[in-house]
C-alpha cells in the first residue's frame, strides 16, 4: 500500500534527521542543507530514484527529495543537450516548487503577522 | 566580577551534564517519526489527487511539492506551523513544508524593517543556504555522474 509507505519511508528520513539533530552540536538548518546534499548525492548513487518509486511523496516531500530533484533535472537536460544541461536542469526541474516558495512565501509573509 | 577560570568552567561543565536530564533521543525520534510520516501522507493523497488528472509522473511530484510548499507557507502564517515545529522538531523542518515554514516565519517576524531589507531578504536565511548547497552538491553529483559513465 503506497500511502503506508509513504508515511513509512517519509518518518523515517525526518526521524534519522532528528537522531542527528540530538546526538551533535549541529543545528537545524545545518541538518536541512546536509538534507537536501544527501539526497543530491543518493540521487547520484541511483538509490533515490529508487526510492521515489518506492515511497512516493514519502521520498519526494522530504527536503532529501530536493537534491533529488535538482540531479535529475541535470542529467535529463545532459541527455538533451550535452554538459550544458548542468547549468539548464536544476532550476528547470525545481522550478515550480521554487516559484512556489518565492511566491506564497512573500504573499503569507505579507498577508500574515506573527501570533504572540 | 572575576571571570571564572578554565579549572572552573571545566568543573561547571561537568556539573551541567551530570544535572540536566538526558536528552530523550528515541522520544524526539519518534515523534519526527510520527510527524514527518504524516505530512507525507498528505503529500501522497495530494500526489494521488494531482496524478488522477493524467499528468505525467515527474509533473506529478513537481506539482505535489509546489502544494506542499503552499501549505506549508499558508499554516505557517496561520501560526501552526511553528507550534508544531517546537514539537516534532525535524519532523516539521525535514518536510518540504518545513522548507516553506523556514521561509515564511523570519519573513514575517522582520516584516518591520520593511519590504526589502526586511521580508524579502530574510525569507532566505535558511532557504538560501540549502538552495546554495545542493545546486552545487548536484551539480558536482552530476558532473561526476556524467565523467563516470562517458
Amino acid at each position: 500500500m503506497i500511502y503506508i509507505r509513504a508515511f513509512v519511508v517519509g518518518g523515517t528520513l525526518c526521524a534519522l534527521a532528528q537522531v542527528v539533530l540530538d546526538s551533535t552540536k549541529l543545528n537545524p538548518a545545518v541538518i536541512m542543507v546536509s538534507a537536501a546534499c544527501t539526497g543530491a548525492i543518493l540521487s547520484g548513487l541511483g538509490l533515490y530514484g529508487a526510492l521515489v518509486s518506492y515511497a512516493g511523496a514519502g521520498a519526494a516531500v522530504p527536503l532529501f527529495g530536493f537534491g533529488h530533484t535538482l540531479v535529475q533535472g541535470m542529467m535529463e537536460d545532459v541527455a538533451r543537450e550535452g554538459w550544458f544541461g548542468l547549468f539548464t536542469g536544476g532550476f528547470r526541474a525545481s522550478s515550480a516548487a521554487l516559484t512556489g516558495a518565492v511566491v506564497f512565501g512573500y504573499l503569507m509573509a505579507v498577508l500574515f503577522n506573527p501570533k504572540g | 566580577m572575576p571571570r571564572a577560570n578554565t579549572r572552573e568552567k571545566e568543573a561547571y561543565r561537568k556539573l551541567s551534564i551530570k544535572a540536566s536530564p538526558p536528552r530523550p533521543i528515541l522520544r524526539n525520534a519518534v515523534v519526527a517519526f510520527l510527524v514527518g510520516g504524516a505530512i507525507c501522507l498528505v503529500g501522497q493523497i495530494v500526489l494521488g489527487w494531482v496524478s488522477s488528472t493524467g499528468i505525467g509522473r515527474v509533473q506529478a511530484l513537481s506539482r505535489t511539492q509546489t502544494i506542499m510548499v503552499f501549505l506549508g507557507a499558508f499554516f505557517t502564517g496561520l501560526g501552526l506551523y511553528d507550534k508544531l515545529g517546537g514539537v516534532a522538531g525535524m519532523g516539521a523542518a525535514i518536510p518540504i513544508t518545513g522548507f516553506a515554514n523556514s521561509i515564511v516565519s523570519p519573513a514575517m517576524e522582520f516584516k518591520r524593517e520593511g519590504f526589502i531589507l526586511g521580508v524579502s531578504a530574510r525569507m532566505f536565511q535558511v532557504a538560501g543556504p540549502v538552495i546554495v548547497y545542493s545546486f552545487i552538491a548536484s551539480l558536482l553529483v552530476s558532473s561526476a555522474v556524467l565523467i563516470l559513465t562517458k
